[in-house]
């Protein structure tokens, strides 16, 4: 891969390291953001890296947030074609949009709607070819959605989460998920995204600029790589900040200070 | 003093007594638990693996990570774990904790580590959980008077999935069994509320927790390359409780390396600045009870004498009607014997003195 196309967010994932050939293997991601500072352009940028045309890898995307047409026209602009890339088998989208419904049971899920959700991706997961199971990225936008999908039952969802985790491991897949901080804030002895934290082995924060609003930046970044639970050896705790701005086809990252 | 740990759980227990236990417990502020988890229990397999311990198995109950994964953990470290002896067991708790991949009848395909481990479909009930752990440590120590040791991967998970008191009484089942020679378990303590931790620490012999060196406000990133440090190094307290009662209090400090976790004593730098910014004098720099409890009596002038009566300062800006209101009444008889002060503004004209009192910062 071309170290000069990879980005601050690239690097502090571990895209640089040349002896892997996806640093993300079996980890787990955990994008955190505030109202203020809307964090899902990770997201997206996770979704064109793992589509790149260098590397092999199938996403299964879990969509509680957003239609298709929405994903696919942000892509589009970043350069990524999700129709093509879905009939390449390479992008499977469950729309969970539909779950909440006004029709009949169907508006209401629970844990049984989350284990054949479950039931779902494991299928898909172990339908694929051997040489691309090792290459699977699960991705959920968003967290919070499939709470109140959920009814409010956390426990349901780090059920959910708890079997995703258990995937990586079986398939050395990975799982990205986004997440809003500010909801749990103000509730007493939540430890929702206590249990998230715990769970990720990348921790990925989008906040505002603590000095206020400004106009060539759009809020920083905190990644906090968590080398010690992987498999294959510690690599040693990491954390960076710096900042972004969010531009219509792609986002600049940059240290703070660095730019005049 | 780690190494007291690990020597503490290898000696094991005496006949009749509770088995050593030990709470390791961390937060994310410091969040190195699973760390020194892991160090524990790849010492204490070499222990058992060399037969130098009480214990002569290990049963491991796998809650957050998957059996694979110790197996891989042991092996890195050197530790013979297929040899022809059996000494290591894995109750897995992580792959299918509550039956959905039963109940999809999927197949499993960890099949990896299956002679080492057993799947455990049914982490809510804790009654069979403890028969299972039970029946694993037997199966490896055979039935004569053999003991084994417990390590459970996390007791936060535990409690996602049982209430409190269960997961207490199962802990407290396993450390009373005759046949467990030593039990060491890991909890993540910002998950719980005080009292469960509590509770765990009183069913333990020794409590080992992980704390962040230099304390800042979670999420401050303000604070960055503080954060840095706290990812990189923490203070390790140790709590024993003997038998006599008695409490004994260690710390160390825990350097996260690429080789792995390392404990170093504490010779910490900020104790030989206290020491050198403190130097020896004749004279003493705190007071004694004594002197602290004599000054406190002393009165200062301008201070209030706090007898409750309400204090009335004049500052000659009442108005002229009041004033004729307590020229009646002032001069009478009984107050002619005290001392007082009369004034009557001369005409509403003079204006007061000021209109901030001069004396407005002092507490009079």
């Amino acid at each position: 891969m071309d170290n000069q196309s990879l980005n601050l967010l690239d690097r502090a994932l571990g895209f640089d390291q040349q002896s892997e050939p996806w640093s993300l293997s079996g980890r787990v991601v955990v994008i955190e953001d505030c109202v203020e500072t809307s964090g899902s352009f990770v997201l997206h940028q996770l979704v064109k890296r793992s589509l790149a045309p260098n590397s092999s890898n199938v996403i299964i995307f879990v969509a509680f947030a957003n239609s298709f047409s929405h994903y696919d026209r942000i892509l589009r602009k970043l350069g990524c074609n999700l129709v093509a890339q879905m009939d390449n088998k390479r992008f499977i989208f469950f729309d969970m949009l539909m779950l909440r419904g006004p029709d009949g049971d169907q508006g209401r899920i629970g844990e049984g709607t989350l284990v054949s959700l479950y039931e779902k991706i494991q299928k898909k997961l172990s339908g694929l070819p051997g040489d691309k199971k090792n290459y699977v990225t699960i991705m959920i936008d968003d967290v919070s959605l499939m709470e109140v999908a959920a009814n409010g039952a956390s426990d349901f969802v780090l059920d959910f989460l708890h079997y995703c985790h258990a995937l990586t491991s079986e398939f050395d897949c990975t799982l990205v998920t986004l997440n809003h901080e500010d909801i749990y804030s103000s509730m007493e002895g939540s430890t929702f995204m206590l249990q998230m934290e715990y769970l990720a082995d990348i921790l990925i924060k989008a906040e505002p600029l603590s000095t206020g609003l400004a106009a060539d930046v759009h809020g920083q970044l905190t990644v906090l790589n968590k080398g010690t639970s992987h498999r294959l050896g510690s690599l040693g705790n990491k954390i960076q900040n710096f900042h972004f701005k969010v531009k219509e086809n792609n986002v600049e990252y940059f240290y703070p200070g660095s730019r005049v | 003093m780690a190494e007291t740990i690990c020597r503490a759980l290898r000696d094991g227990g005496l006949e009749g007594e509770h088995a050593p236990a030990l709470t390791i417990k961390d937060s994310l502020v410091s969040p190195f638990g699973f760390d020194v988890f892991t160090h524990v229990l790849a010492q204490l397999s070499n222990y058992v693996l060399a037969g130098k311990s009480q214990s002569r198995g290990l049963v491991i109950v796998a809650f957050s990570r998957s059996p694979s994964f110790y197996v891989d953990l042991l092996k890195k470290k050197g530790i013979d774990v297929a040899s022809s002896q059996k000494w290591v067991q894995i109750l897995d708790c992580y792959t299918d904790p509550l039956g959905w991949k039963n109940w999809l009848n999927a197949k499993d395909l960890s099949e990896e580590a299956s002679s080492l481990s057993k799947v455990w479909k049914d982490v809510r009930n804790l009654d069979k959980l403890y028969t299972s752990i039970i029946e694993l440590g037997k199966g490896l120590v055979g039935q004569g008077n053999g003991r084994f040791s417990i390590a459970i991967d996390s007791v936060s998970e535990m409690v996602r999935h049982a209430s409190i008191s269960s997961v207490a009484g199962l802990l407290s089942n396993l450390r009373s069994h005759d046949r467990v020679s030593s039990i060491f378990w890991l909890l993540h303590s910002d998950l719980h509320e005080v009292r469960f931790t509590a509770v765990l620490e009183y069913l333990s012999s020794m409590v080992a927790s992980i704390e962040p060196c230099t304390i800042g406000q979670r999420g401050d990133l303000e604070n960055l390359s503080l954060l840095e440090q706290n990812f990189r190094k923490g203070k390790f307290h140790v709590r024993f409780k003997r038998r006599n009662g008695r409490v004994r209090i260690m710390c160390e400090e825990l350097l996260l390396e690429l080789s792995g976790i390392k404990f170093t004593s504490v010779s910490s730098e900020e104790e030989i600045i206290n020491q050198r910014l403190l130097p020896k004098v004749q004279f003493n720099l705190q007071l004694s009870e004594k002197e602290r409890t004599e000054r406190a009596k002393v009165v200062l002038p301008f201070e209030h004498q706090g007898n409750g009566k309400p204090i009335q300062i004049y500052d000659g800006r009442r108005s002229l009607n009041e004033n004729n209101d307590e020229t009646g009444k002032l001069p009478t008889d009984e107050d002619t014997d005290k001392g007082q002060i009369i004034y009557f503004r001369d005409s509403d004209d003079e204006m007061p003195d000021s209109d901030e009192d001069p004396d407005d910062d002092l507490d009079i």
